[in-house]
């Protein structure tokens, strides 16, 4: 116990790195999330095939291959352009970058489905009145869909976001200085890597449980129109 | 390029590979044993813990179901341990820090077990999965109808042979969306083997890029491999969930002609 207090600070950094990379990616995947779910609710069969093929994609492949393969070959890919275009010099992606786009970019394929199941499950007819009202469709978006795709969204949500938080470990085999990294780390030097990755495995729950109160929260704030039975 | 006639179409074929395409198709297709080595490494280690963790989940979930006066919050706690904390860390936990103790390394389970990084996977990894599905067993098995319950005690089951003839059968039928979700949940992360040494595929893909230095030619193959696992899995759980759940299953509606597209 003594040795993991000595190094808090190296444990408390690497904690607020790998907040930040959850945050982050989680921000992303909403992003990715909304889109997704348009383009699947769209009448396009082109935005529809295609964003059937990110989720299909993203099923089928573990988040760290394609960490690994944004963080080396992303970089190769971009530089080459760069090469043949001449629009930019050597540009590195580092890790906390290739970390938030691969887990964001995954993530945002399950919050594609989490919000298309959310948008589907409001009645049809409280859109039509919206339309009837005169609302523009951002309006609609504002006033009707988005409240209550939130409440309907939130437990899956929940569920992905405790997921996510649990894949920015991952990052520290690309080499991001994350809390696991630093505990590894830690552990080496001071030959007690049970003790560290204890301290590592007491903070995630810590992060998971308080995230777990706070999103309880929230879902109890956005179903306050709703009668439980 | 004068002494293209000498050559073969092989040679020609791994001229162009390593030049003009861009993926080394000829030096995948050369290392690809490492691959199928590594995709037997790979459904090996997730299928032994998903056999372990769901027999060790079996007891766990109906001793939680049940509410055991003594056993359910001790369960509890290892389910929410082992649910809310990163599998990474689990693993190293027990690969790297087992090693810490004295104890445990002079013990008799130190030299074929727990020094070894395949058998420290394949407990972190059954501990892991049973967590999960001793948790989704146990909403199955609570949500069984009480009718089910009451006509097997009617028929004169005893509360035994009522789990293991109605209770647990259903349960597993309601349970089986969610299981195969858990066993595509584990394929993907049993990435999680390559960073303890072992070769699974990932490993097989990173070996690849370190030995040649590249950048896409080992990940984009281990990615079309993890692909093809999970698309063969999903197809086998379609078709179980048809065998299994047959029962269930709405009964398709004729379309009625003209009608187009029937209102759901």
């Amino acid at each position: 116990m003594d040795t993991v207090w000595e190094y808090r600070n190296l444990l408390f950094e690497g904690t607020l790195v790998t907040i930040q990379l959850a945050f982050g990616s989680l921000l992303l995947a909403i992003v990715f999330g909304l889109v997704g779910a348009m383009a699947k609710l769209s009448n396009s069969r082109l935005l529809q095939n295609t964003a059937g093929a990110y989720t299909t994609l993203i099923r089928g492949v573990p988040d760290l291959v394609l960490m690994m393969l944004l963080f080396y070959g992303g970089q190769q890919l971009l530089n080459d352009l760069g090469g043949v275009t001449g629009w930019w010099d050597y540009i590195e992606i580092n890790q906390f970058t290739a970390g938030v786009f691969s887990i964001g970019f995954v993530f945002g394929a399950y919050m594609t489905e989490t919000f298309r199941g959310a948008i589907l499950a409001i009645p049809r007819g409280q859109i039509e009145a919206g339309i009837a009202c005169g609302m523009t469709p951002a309006t609609i978006f504002r006033r009707v869909t988005w409240p209550q795709m939130v409440r309907f969204a939130l437990p899956s949500f929940t569920n992905n976001w405790l997921v996510l938080v649990k894949a920015t470990a991952l990052v520290s085999v690309i080499g991001l200085h994350d809390l696991v990294w630093n505990a590894a780390t830690a552990g080496r030097s001071t030959r007690e890597p049970f003790t560290f990755m204890f301290a590592v495995l007491v903070i995630y729950l810590i992060i998971t449980a308080v995230s777990d109160v706070g999103l309880r929260w929230l879902e109890r704030k956005y179903s306050a129109g709703v009668r439980r039975v | 390029m004068e002494e293209n006639g000498d050559r073969t179409f092989w040679e020609y074929l791994t001229y162009v590979s390593e030049n003009h395409s861009p993926l080394d198709f000829v030096l995948i297709w050369d290392h690809i044993d490492r691959f199928l080595w590594g995709t037997v490494l790979t459904l090996e280690i997730t299928f032994l813990a998903l056999l372990l963790g769901g027999m060790l989940s079996i007891p766990l979930a109906i001793a939680r179901a049940y509410k055991h006066p003594w056993l359910n919050s001790p369960i509890w706690c290892f389910t929410y341990f082992f649910r809310g904390t990163p599998l990474l860390v689990q693993t190293y936990l027990i690969y790297y820090g087992l090693a810490q103790f004295d104890a445990v390394r002079e013990s008799f389970l130190w030299d074929p077990i727990l020094s070894s990084a395949w058998w420290c996977a394949l407990i972190a990894f059954t501990l892991n999965t049973a967590a999960y599905t001793t948790e989704f067993l146990r909403g199955s098995i609570e949500t069984t109808p009480q009718g089910e319950i009451e006509a097997a005690r009617a028929c004169g089951m005893s509360p035994g042979i009522a789990m293991r003839r109605i209770i647990l059968p259903n349960a597993f039928r309601r349970a089986l969306p969610a299981y195969s979700n858990e066993v595509i949940f584990m394929l993907h992360s049993s990435v999680v083997l390559s960073t303890i040494t072992l070769q699974d595929i990932l490993g097989a893909g990173r070996w690849l890029n370190g030995r040649y230095y590249l950048a896409y030619e080992g990940f984009i193959t281990a990615m079309v491999f993890y692909m093809i696992l999970v698309f063969l899995i999903s197809r086998g759980f379609k078709w179980w969930e048809k065998h299994w759940l047959a029962h269930l299953r709405q009964r398709e509606a004729e379309p009625e002609s003209g009608s187009g597209k029937v209102a759901v």
